[in-house]
């Protein structure tokens, strides 16, 4: 692990905030570094498994999840998050996010969501507000946001939730309840970028930002109202489940165990693929 | 014997289903067998063919010139027609046309007679049962054939097929008058066949992949299919990505979690992976791609031959590391390479390649089954590490320990950035430089694994013929012909990066004073600039083909004559 406590982060990231409600989240969950696998892109958000001890594959920007659904497919004894920005996953690697969604992997995506390009110095992402002005949107930024929560209750994605990373005690608990869903949970965290974002503030996510409560989220049509919601109150929470049979499950030989567990038999393959011992052409 | 059959039409009409139940029937006769298809980017109409070659003796290339034309449509005729030989026959369905085709054609109302079989769909049985009776072969092995195919379906339509080969048979009998073909039936044992997407597949599975993904791009399907259907009896996992992209990134991610994968696609496709070819590299994943070519660029030819990506494939990607690059000639070789290029793949954990394209992939071989003790297998995995293992650590040969995430008590971490021992990102100018000459120490090695070039021909010749890949069977029976007349040879190359240096000057040097007359199926000559580059060999003359139709060895043999003759 490279030295924690020195993460190529700017002093007053809401980085930090994440990657404590992470730590807490996986010593509530008990689990041994050795059985958690982070799977990321590339950004500022990404370099999280740097920092913390655990499996590590930092991949390309916005290909984690192909990497990480892979990953749980071949060993699902794992437990395996996927780690991105938004300019990562919403941007580079959108097909992925929705073909995920469908597919349904066993696996968590947590997306550090600064609505800013962070690493490569403050373009708009593909959150960022309407006519934002950057140095790469000399007219203000020409496309409305993506919704990442519309997009997953839309998709039937089988988890859909929003946190906030000025709040560990509760982030930690969403990523539980994400981690603890069997199937794709996409968890979208909201967080300030104190160099670049000068829109969205810690301050501006602060007075908005509510917890939703008596909110059923098997409830397919309250889940959109809420993940329409945008702007003066911003809900927090679970905003969408759906019962779906994760990609694993549909895999019928993984019934028998991790695949890589499953072992090679050389004699046996011989055997089955070119017919018993006739000798050549047999 | 030595005949070669086109059967042609539209697509959809059934030219495949007749190819196949021909080549399964001379290979039940002992027959040796090749074949190749020729088709267009469409799912119905145009104009398609499948080509078929018989001798008692070893073939491994099609034919320009053919014996006989079985034209299902009338279109077929005037299109192919000049290539049958002056004593050939042109095959037609003479419910098509009240037209005769004068000299040389026999019709037969093949859809008329289908229809008092029973229907149409048994066409394409009287069809096969005739061209076997203008050839004057027994029907008896076509008919066993029949009964295997159908007899799932039940007895009655096994039988209404059957009768529809005997009918089909007898009629021609019957009515080609002029039909004169020698034939033979060594009555042999039955011969098996093999693909050049089949071997892939097959290659892989003996190889212990357990992961492949793709994103259907002709001709590379054969591959996805293949293997899709031996998922559940070899627990393969089969995933159709949702692009090239997620394709190639995915088999890193199995790759990484411990088991072999393995992607495939062409050119286009392939394209698209670049980048996640540079990812295996810099995290140093085993990982296994099959790029069947075809013409490009962009869209290029669909469902047509070439072999213009050699030098993309080898260059692809960004930055500088080792990779393998295997370019089967055969079906047979294609079995073998895939296999070892698992397992050059692993040992050294560097991304592999089996080089195809559309004319290998869809051609059919007589081959003399597997020999076993030519399969490569072993695990390079490591399944124990404790707290102080390090994923990318500096050894002597540059290939650090394999281990498996959650497996073993250490922690596997890798990364896209430059990394430093345990894996994690660094910037330090020394790790990185250590880093990067770690990967390419490899080579050493790897080049040492490498087989040099196969040479067949006249032992001081006058000429010879250098090629790579695909192109093996013609040039084999281009040299065969060419020997006739003129001392002849030719050099193959299918195992290609690392160059095979040193084995590639030796072969040459025993052709002093010969001419060296470069084969490819592109227009720049692709491995006659690697030749160079890698080993100062110069090849004075050249022959290329970048039509979207592969080389046929007659019309090579004529073509290389030509030039002997004009020097
Ligand atoms: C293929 C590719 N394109 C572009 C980049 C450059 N790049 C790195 S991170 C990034 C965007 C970062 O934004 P985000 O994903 O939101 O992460 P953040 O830094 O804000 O956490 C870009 C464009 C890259 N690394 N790879
Ligand atoms: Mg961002």
């Amino acid at each position: 692990m490279q030295d924690p406590y020195n993460p190529a982060w700017c002093p007053g990231c809401g980085n930090f905030q994440i990657r404590e409600a992470l730590l807490m989240a996986m010593e509530k969950k008990g689990l041994r570094p050795n059985q958690i696998a982070i799977v990321s892109g590339i950004g500022q958000g990404a370099k999280m498994p740097h920092y913390i001890s655990c499996n590590t594959f930092n991949g390309l920007h916005g290909r984690s999840l192909p990497v990480a659904t892979a990953l749980k497919a071949v060993n699902h004894k794992l437990v395996v998050i996927a780690e991105a920005g938004d300019g990562d996953i919403y941007g580079e690697g959108g097909n992925h996010l929705i073909h995920a969604m469908r597919r349904n992997p066993d696996i968590s995506l947590f997306v550090h969501n600064n609505q800013i390009y962070g690493l490569t110095k403050g373009q708009a992402s593909p959150t960022s507000v309407r006519d934002l002005k950057t140095k790469t949107q000399p007219f203000g930024l020409l496309s409305e946001p993506l919704n990442p929560l519309l997009l997953g209750v839309a998709m039937n994605a089988s988890f859909v939730g929003r946190g906030f990373s000025g709040d560990v005690e509760r982030l930690s608990e969403l990523m539980v309840q994400a981690m603890d869903h069997k199937g794709f949970a996409l968890l979208d965290i909201l967080q300030p970028c104190v160099t670049f974002n000068r829109v969205n503030t810690f301050a501006w996510y602060k007075k908005r930002v509510y917890y939703l409560e008596d909110h059923d989220p098997f409830d397919r049509r309250s889940a959109f109202e809420r993940a329409m919601e945008w702007g003066e109150r911003i809900p927090l929470g679970v905003i969408y489940k759906a019962k779906r049979p994760t990609f694993e499950e549909g895999i019928p030989f993984l019934l028998k165990g991790p695949l890589v567990e499953q072992g090679f038999d050389l004699e046996r393959v011989k055997e089955a693929l070119l017919g018993k011992k006739e000798g050549p052409g047999g | 014997m030595d005949l070669s059959f086109r059967i042609a039409g539209e697509a959809g009409q059934g030219i495949q289903t007749i190819g196949e139940l021909l080549v399964k029937t001379f290979s039940k006769m002992g027959l040796f067998v090749f074949s190749h298809q020729d088709y267009m980017s469409r799912i119905r109409g145009g104009n398609n063919f499948y080509q078929i070659r018989i001798s008692e003796r070893p073939i491994h290339s099609s034919q320009r010139s053919i014996d006989l034309l079985l034209a299902l449509n009338m279109e077929s005729i005037p299109l192919h027609r000049a290539h049958v030989k002056p004593k050939g026959m042109v095959l037609w369905d003479s419910s098509r046309s009240e037209e005769g085709q004068g000299e040389g054609s026999l019709g037969i109302p093949i859809l008329r007679m289908a229809r008092e079989l029973g229907g149409e769909i048994l066409g394409n049985i009287v069809a096969t049962g005739a061209l076997l009776g203008m050839l004057g072969f027994e029907l008896e092995p076509f008919l066993e054939v029949v009964k295997g195919s159908f007899s799932e379906k039940g007895k009655e339509i096994a039988e209404k097929n059957e009768r529809a080969a005997y009918a089909g048979y007898e009629y021609a009998r019957r009515e080609c008058l002029t039909c004169s073909f020698e034939v033979c039936s060594p009555k042999g044992e039955e011969k098996r066949l093999l693909g050049g997407n089949e071997a892939i597949g097959m290659g892989a599975v003996l190889s212990g992949v357990r992961f492949y993904s793709a994103y259907p791009m002709t001709p590379s399907t054969g591959i996805l299919n293949y293997l899709a259907s031996k998922a559940e009896e070899f627990g393969i996992i089969v995933e159709q990505a949702e692009d090239e992209i997620a394709a190639i990134n995915m088999v890193i991610g199995a790759s990484y979690g411990g088991v072999r994968a393995m992607t495939g696609s062409s050119g286009g496709g392939f394209a698209l992976m670049v980048e996640g070819l540079s990812l295996s590299a810099a995290t140093e994943t085993p990982i296994v791609i099959a790029e069947v070519q075809r013409p490009g660029p962009a869209t290029g030819l669909p469902t047509r031959t070439e072999q213009a990506d050699l030098l993309f494939v080898l260059f692809a990607a960004h930055g500088e590391f080792p990779r393998v690059l295997f370019a089967p000639g055969s079906p047979e070789q294609a079995l073998y390479l895939t296999n070892k290029a698992f397992h050059m793949s692993e040992r050294y954990q560097v991304p592999a390649f089996i080089l195809s394209d559309q004319y290998l992939a869809d051609s059919l071989w007589t081959w003399p089954g597997i020999d076993e003790g030519k399969i490569l297998y072993r695990d390079y995995r490591i399944r124990e590490a404790d707290g102080t293992y390090k994923r990318h650590r500096f050894t002597q040969d540059g290939v650090s320990p394999l281990a498996i995430p959650g497996i073993v008590e250490g922690l596997v971490v890798t990364d896209s950035d430059e990394h430093d021992e345990e894996g994690h990102i660094t910037e330090s100018a020394e790790i990185r430089k250590r880093m990067v000459e770690k990967r390419l120490m490899k080579l050493l090695h790897m080049r040492e694994e490498m087989e040099g070039p196969t040479y067949l021909g006249h032992r001081s010749p006058k000429i010879v013929l250098v090629g790579w890949g695909s192109t093996l069977g013609v040039l084999m029976d281009t040299v065969e012909t060419v020997n006739k007349k003129i001392p002849c040879g030719m050099l193959h190359f299918s195992e290609i990066w690392p160059f095979p240096v040193s084995k590639a000057q030796k072969a040459f040097e025993v052709l002093k004073g010969a001419i060296g007359i470069g084969v490819e199926n592109n227009a720049t000559g692709q491995f006659a600039w690697l030749l160079r580059a890698e080993a100062q060999i110069e090849l004075p003359w050249k022959i290329s083909k970048y039509d979207g139709r592969p080389f046929y060895s007659d019309e090579l043999s004529e073509e290389v004559l030509a030039y002997a003759r004009s020097i």
